[in-house]
């Protein structure tokens, strides 16, 4: 899968947007979801929780392993997919449409690759 | 470094993802990920290599006394063609393998180990056989490949003529002639449905793979990884070495009694179980009450007291929901009894259930 060039990279292999209003909605890349396999179960924050750039903020499970999920910005949690929480599958179906939650306030934020950069990144760990 | 089955060009040409396993370079799952595979095992038919798993062979005049010294089940009076499940006990009565013995002469044993102790079983076995008994691990000349699901008995049936075939479970037949080549077959698994196991030399390992993913074509045969194997043996609640057992845990507190005959006259470990008394705790099933997934070795609480610990735990995809097994009190093993599992730092919900969490319908 083609990773959008709309979109900006963490090098823990979460997808950013910055929409118009200033949030910023975060999901899982096509090579987060491919490592991971089968996508069984997604451990969500609730809105109104803060996320700090860096840390995780969710783990998801697969029927394989758990893994972490890293925020790339530091704000506080405006929304949470809530259709993913009953279909998890969503994210190995459609990754870059399955979002996982949205952000604002966002204060502070990782280094962040565009999708070459970041398809470079996925070429040495793949 | 990791050694490679003679299938792993073709695992590797089927887009099998691969990682290092007990030693070997094997195929976690192919491109149609754990899921489906596990599915198709459940629905239709699964193609496994399992060539990593160790075998041994015990002949001789000695051999039946030395596996009964050796090991915990009982082999005297064991029908030729049948195939038995035992345990092999350290001298403190914890586990060193559990293991598969398969008979085809009154001075011919055929034993299969887990990949991961394969040196140590060997080493053991060699160090405590008795007189007249000769031993040979002849793992790394055979291949493995297991056919499992509901429809493998009509694939199989497109190669070999029925009479030809072991029919009961648990039964095996030498020298089964598949495509021309040399084949010991049996009904054996590690996926809690009907199938069989077949063994051959290392070099028609390549063309038997072939021959059987192409007879299942029609059936819907897929090829499946550790994956899907793993989710399996769990869902069937089958204990896997290093989980629910290992040089600790006693096979009477995991559950193993079928492989351990404590009214046996004697053998290595024996004494220790006999010493260690009834045991303090059991295995279980956990079913998840709330979201989530349990894993391996998460403590097990009630209220603050620690219980017990998961041995393994997945998600389910047949069942579809979240279990585990576990060793846990004897006091909380009741049928219902809610405890909750600490999944990283998170409190989670489960409830003590019956095993096997997936029986196939006879």
């Amino acid at each position: 899968m083609l990773n959008p060039e709309e979109l900006k990279y963490s090098k823990t292999h979460e997808w950013l947007k910055e929409e118009a209003d200033g949030t910023v909605t975060i999901g899982l890349t096509d090579f987060a979801q491919d490592s991971l396999g089968d996508i069984v179960f997604v451990n969500l924050p609730e809105a109104g929780d803060e996320v700090k750039a860096g840390e995780s903020f969710a783990d998801v499970e697969s029927v394989k392993a758990v893994s972490d999920v890293f925020s790339p910005v530091s704000g506080t949690v405006s929304a949470v997919n809530e259709e993913i929480l009953d279909n998890p599958a969503l994210v190995n179906e459609d990754c870059y449409n399955a979002w996982l939650i949205k952000v604002e306030n966002v204060s502070d934020r990782e280094e962040l690759l565009d999708n070459k950069a970041y398809e470079e990144l996925c070429e040495k760990e793949g | 470094m990791e050694l490679k089955t003679p299938l792993y060009e073709v695992h590797e040409a089927s887009g099998g993802k691969i990682v290092p396993f007990a030693g070997y370079l094997l195929p976690v799952q192919y491109e149609t990920g754990v899921i489906k595979e596990h599915m198709a095992v459940r629905e239709k038919c699964g193609l496994f290599d399992v060539s990593h798993m160790g075998e041994v062979t015990f002949k001789g005049p000695g051999a039946l006394a030395s596996l009964n010294h050796l090991l915990g089940n009982d082999f005297t009076n064991m029908p030729l063609g049948k195939v038995r499940y035992s345990v092999m006990c350290n001298e403190n009565g914890g586990v060193i393998d559990d293991l598969l013995v398969y008979k085809f002469g009154e001075e011919y044993y055929y034993i299969v180990v887990n990949a991961s102790n394969r040196h140590k079983d060997f080493e053991h076995m060699k160090k405590n056989i008795l007189a007249d008994t000769q031993i040979e691990d002849i793992s790394d000349q055979i291949a493995q490949v297991a056919l499992q699901g509901p429809l493998a008995k009509e694939i199989m049936l497109k190669l070999v003529k029925e009479e030809d075939l072991p029919k009961k479970y648990y039964t095996a037949v030498e020298h089964v002639d598949i495509a021309g080549m040399d084949c010991l077959v049996s009904t054996t698994g590690y996926t809690g449905e009907a199938g069989y196991e077949i063994y051959t030399a290392n070099e028609n390992a390549v063309k038997l793979w072939n021959t059987l993913m192409e007879a299942g074509k029609d059936e819907g045969l897929i090829p499946c990884g550790l994956g899907a194997r793993d989710t399996l043996r769990l869902e069937a609640s089958m204990p896997l070495y290093g989980h629910e057992m290992d040089e600790d845990i006693s096979p009477l507190e995991t559950g193993l009694e079928l492989g351990v005959k404590m009214d046996k006259e004697d053998f290595i470990g024996k004494k220790a179980l006999l010493e260690r008394g009834e045991p303090k705790i059991c295995r279980v099933g956990l079913s998840v009450i709330d979201r989530g997934v349990l894993r391996e070795h998460q403590d097990i609480y009630i209220g603050d007291e620690k219980v017990g610990h998961t041995t393994s735990g997945t998600f389910c995809p047949y069942l579809s929901k979240a279990v585990a097994m576990a060793l846990i009190d004897k006091k909380y093993s009741e049928l219902g009894t809610v405890v909750e599992v600490d999944v990283r730092g998170r409190r989670v919900k489960a409830e003590v259930c019956e095993l096997p969490f997936y029986k196939r319908a006879k």
